[in-house]
């Protein structure tokens, strides 16, 4: 899933200083699941910023909705026909539902509610860590499912480097060593003989350093 | 037991605190109320395993919200009583009306009221 949290409160408020009606729009997939931007999350913003104006005897009027997804576009039509009376929308989705709010709305100003961190797993409740950062040329069916990328500080993709000690990175006392889970893990699967061949040069250019992405699918357009 | 607590404090009954929600308690404090506080079974006896657990942290999560907006977090409080005991139910009733007291009324309760008089 995508993972966000929420913005300092001090930089929602100054988002929206001057309106007298907003819209928050929450979004039903990831931010749901991370706890930053579901139904839940957007009563308790809508909640805290009706006190905050309060608090300076502003008042603001606030609706609240929650879609399915932000990243789709039947489900951003759904609000087409109420938009237009609100100064402003904050959007609690990440940073691609807030863009594709912003792209389909060009009259109203949306500004995002949650600063977007990563794709990432539930490790527990409560606590979300990256395994991934969509290179575009997915290595881990030779890195025992254990991604080097994302894992590793320095991206590295032929064993650890001197900063790994005691199966730790040095960058972080807590944080595991990647290239130390990958050989546990061949050692355990039988496959340590797989850590002798080299993972050639990267291509970067399907990563994001070659600009931005786009996939198309003839057979389904 | 009859002992009694200040009559400034309104309960609200709930099965377990572990149905506290971070909404709820915002709602309280939108409505004017000075301060809340959760009152749960004693941690590690909780009927539901975690759910005076899982209050605390919600209670923490919100004492931060309250700080950003300057409400003030300090207005919020999770205790842990046991059921059986009155005694001890009637003195946090105490202790925090008298915290609330020398806090003075919420901003919030403030603005509803200058609302209402303008």
């Amino acid at each position: 899933m995508i993972v966000a949290e929420r913005k300092p409160m001090d930089e929602i408020i100054g988002f929206i200083a001057g309106c007298k009606k907003i819209l928050l729009a929450g979004c039903n997939e990831c931010v749901t699941v991370c706890y930053a931007g579901g139904r839940k999350e957007v009563e308790i913003l809508a909640s805290a910023l009706k006190m905050a104006f309060m608090k300076e005897g502003k008042e603001l009027e606030i609706d609240q909705v929650t879609l399915e997804r932000q990243c789709d576009q039947e489900y951003l039509e759904e609000i087409r026909s109420t938009i237009d009376q609100y100064d402003a929308v904050i959007s609690l989705a990440c940073g691609v539902g807030v863009q594709f709010m912003a792209e389909k709305y060009l009259n109203i100003p949306v500004y995002p509610g949650l600063n977007t961190l990563f794709m990432g797993v539930t490790e527990e409740r409560g606590v979300w860590a990256e395994r991934c950062q969509g290179c575009g040329q997915c290595i881990l069916g030779q890195t025992a499912g254990i991604c080097p990328i994302s894992r590793c500080a320095k991206r590295l993709l032929n064993g650890p480097c001197g900063g790994s000690s005691n199966g730790k990175c040095e960058i972080n006392k807590e944080l595991d060593c990647a290239w130390q889970l990958i050989i546990d893990r061949l050692k355990e699967l039988g496959r340590l003989d797989d850590y002798d061949s080299l993972i050639p040069i990267k291509d970067w250019s399907s990563e994001r350093a070659g600009g931005p992405r786009k996939v198309i699918r003839e057979d389904l357009k | 037991m009859r002992l009694p607590y200040p009559d400034t404090i309104r309960i609200i009954r709930l099965p377990c605190t572990g149905k506290v929600d971070a909404v709820h308690i915002m709602e309280a404090f939108e409505k004017g109320a000075d301060g809340v506080y959760v009152a749960g079974c004693l941690e590690g006896e909780c009927h539901f395993i975690r759910g005076n657990l899982r209050a605390k942290s919600r209670v923490e999560y919100v004492k931060k919200l309250l700080d950003e907006i300057g409400v003030g977090g300090e207005r919020l409080e999770m205790y842990n009583i046991a059921a059986s005991d009155g005694p001890r139910f009637a003195e946090v009733a105490r202790e925090m009306h008298e915290k609330i007291k020398a806090l003075g009324p919420s901003p919030i309760r403030e603005a509803i009221r200058n609302k209402k008089a303008a």
